[in-house]
């Protein structure tokens, strides 16, 4: 691919303005298509700079209890992957610059069937992949197709990646590095912000590609001071709370887009 | 069939199926277990403490029986039952189960997760963890808690904590997935003990390592006893393990016809079974890629059968790689022909059969009586029903009144 992607695009540009990147994830069609779409459309005025949307599965096993609950009222509401394509090509109708991301499981798209997918995701104007249950032993299943299509593919590191393994894990990696502060399901404890300091240190000795920080981040306070020293930070759990706890949908989205203005506000004074 | 289809490739993959898809927190600790497995498999003195427990604790070998009178019954075939259920606690899971704890204990480790769903994994994986002085933590469906109560007191007796899940149907794939989630989150001290032929590499290959003790008794006994190879072998299957323990030692053999039965449930055309081969399509859940109950979107389908075993929608990948080879056939047997086989096997051996073992005799019902007289039939009973009686009182009851 000759064309810089827009991840690429975005993290240059947060690089020049010398702050880290506001990530935000919700999960598609939680809960109902309108909502969730209105949610997602109204995320970049809110300051989110790059957009993780979760495919929803029955079986998110690396995912706490808020995110679990996002994904089987999303199905409950009828998600299916076709509609969160539908939802990214609606989203694109109006933003052409705002980097989106797909995170989910494998089982969806190897059903859907992963050359079919990566085209219809490629066409729907979908940036890059996080998929939980593929380790770079299985870059042949997702990783390397998903190259071909433009796509990038965003590899977690985590605090049992050690220095021998990390190698491997970069080696196919595009877009950015997803390091998991804390080893864990999403929404778990906080991280320790030095010891995160110290192992985005580590991943930086290997690869020039940006990092993000993410699991456990929920508040502008926790936003800033890990935002000092990475290149994004992500916040999921916190924001799908809020759409949890709203009593309609117009509730949910505001409350969202509230968090999320609150988050932008932390990345922007981290440094 | 070659050496090379029976052991999984270097990324655990049998065919296609198989392989290592997990959270990349637990790829070092995956791999950390297979090399341990690896080097425990040679070493010696492990392999003479396998030896040991599973003679002195567990009570192997378990014998071999001539089920006269079934046989009798069916008028067919010679039916030899492989009394697993006379293992301590009951079933064959404590095979692996010792066969793990101790892979544990040469690690290092304090703390023993697992899933279970009938509940014989789980107070097997108790028994082991209470005999090797270690914590243990069991995840199980608030379905299956309901109808196993006898299996959760026997873990709580021997001083495991028993997490209901509540997540999804309260089932056994379920529990497994909050298993994950705890060893994902304690990655220092924890031990998972997978109770089937599934989950990432090397699970399946290490449990049916494990459990094929079961297949080279058999073996043994067989040759002992009528001075051949048997023609067929029966068992039944949920995530596979006690068939597969029966079956590999015999996969080289070609005369040696090999019958899976997965749970029909309900009947595989109403949707409300548990057959993955029969009813599913290939895909990738809990860290391997098999055939899996899912709908057209990819979302995993609850199983439904009268045995909490069974009722799982996956099934071992090395089992989906016989079924594409056509090497084992697989079957399926419902609740219904399950309760008859089961009160059957009471009535004609006085032995009560699990529920689960209760499909395998099902199919041996319909198989049995059409093959001659010199036709040796091994059935596993992988099980015994004690922790049945309040289930098949619940479907039977009327009749006991």
């Amino acid at each position: 691919m000759n064309t810089v992607s827009r991840l690429d695009q975005r993290f240059a540009a947060l690089k020049s303005e010398n702050r880290p990147a506001l990530v935000t994830y919700i999960t598609a069609g939680d809960t109902s298509f309108e909502s969730s779409l209105e949610i997602l459309k109204g995320l970049p005025a809110a300051g989110a700079d790059v957009i993780e949307l979760g495919m929803p599965f029955t079986d998110p096993m690396a995912d706490g209890p808020a995110i679990q609950k996002a994904a089987l009222r999303a199905l409950e509401a009828g998600q299916t992957q076709a509609k969160t394509l539908e939802m990214v090509r609606a989203f694109r109708q109006h933003d052409q610059d705002t980097p989106l991301v797909l995170m989910g499981y494998y089982n969806p798209i190897h059903r859907y069937g992963v050359e079919r997918f990566l085209s219809d995701a490629a066409s729907a104007g979908i940036d890059g992949l996080i998929v939980v249950d593929l380790p770079p032993e299985h870059d042949e299943e997702l990783c390397l197709p998903a190259a071909r299509h433009g796509i990038n593919f965003i590899r977690l590191a985590t605090p049992t990646t050690d220095a021998k393994r990390l190698p491997k894990v970069i080696e196919n990696a595009s877009g950015f590095i997803y390091y998991v502060s804390v080893a864990g399901v999403t929404g778990g404890q906080a991280p320790t912000p030095q010891r995160v300091e110290q192992a985005v240190g580590q991943l930086r000795e290997h690869t020039q590609l940006p990092i993000a920080v993410g699991f456990g981040i929920r508040s502008a306070e926790q936003a800033a001071t890990i935002g000092r020293f990475s290149d994004a930070i992500v916040v999921g759990t916190a924001l799908v709370e809020c759409i949890e706890r709203a009593a309609t949908p117009r509730d949910a989205i505001e409350a969202v887009h509230d968090l999320t203005r609150e988050l932008a506000a932390g990345v922007r004074r981290a440094r | 069939m070659t050496q090379n289809t029976m052991q999984p490739d270097h990324n655990g993959f049998f065919g296609s199926f198989g392989g290592r898809f997990v959270a990349e927190t637990l790829m070092p600790l995956i791999l950390e277990l297979q090399a341990e497995y690896d080097a425990a498999k040679q070493d010696a003195e492990f392999q003479h403490q396998l030896a040991y427990f599973q003679r002195d604790y567990v009570g192997r070998p378990s014998p071999l029986y001539f089920a006269e009178r079934l046989a009798e019954h069916f008028g067919g075939a010679k039916i030899y039952l492989k009394r697993e259920e006379l293992n301590h606690t009951g079933a064959h899971k404590i095979n692996n189960c010792i066969g793990q704890i101790l892979l544990a204990k040469r690690m290092g480790k304090t703390r023993i997760i697992a899933e279970t769903g009938a509940g014989m994994h789980g107070v097997a994986t108790a028994t082991v963890a209470a005999r090797f002085g270690m914590s243990c933590v069991i995840y199980m469906g608030s379905t299956d808690i309901e109808r196993q109560q006898p299996n959760v007191f026997r873990m709580k007796l021997l001083g495991a904590e028993v997490i209901p899940v509540t997540a999804g149907t309260g089932t056994l794939k379920d529990a497994m997935n909050e298993a994950l989630r705890d060893w994902v989150t304690n990655v220092d001290n924890t031990f998972y003990i997978i109770g089937t032929v599934a989950g990432p590499h090397p699970y399946p290959a290490m449990v049916r390592d494990f459990q094929a003790v079961i297949g080279r008794e058999t073996r043994d006994q067989i040759m002992e006893k009528e001075g051949r190879l048997p023609d067929s072998l029966v068992a039944c299957i949920g995530g596979g393990s006690n068939a597969m323990g029966l079956f590999h030692p015999f996969l080289g053999d070609e005369s040696v016809k090999m019958i899976g039965v997965e749970a029909g449930g309900k009947g595989v055309a109403t949707g409300k079974h548990a057959a993955s081969l029969n009813g599913g399509v290939p895909g990738v859940l809990h860290g391997n890629r098999t055939y899996l109950l899912q709908d057209e979107d990819g979302q995993i389908i609850d199983a439904h059968s009268i045995s909490a075993g069974l009722d799982y929608p996956g099934i071992g990948p090395e089992h989906a790689w016989l079924h594409e080879q056509g090497r084992v056939d697989y079957v399926s047997i419902t609740d219904d022909e399950a309760l008859e086989a089961f009160e059957l096997c009471c009535r004609q051996e006085g032995i009560i059969p699990a529920l689960e073992s209760a499909h395998a005799l099902a199919q041996v019902a319909k198989l049995a009586p059409n093959l001659p007289h010199d036709h040796l039939m091994v059935v596993n009973l992988s099980g015994r029903g004690d922790k049945d009686m309040l289930s098949v009182a619940h479907y039977l009851g009327d009749k006991f009144k």
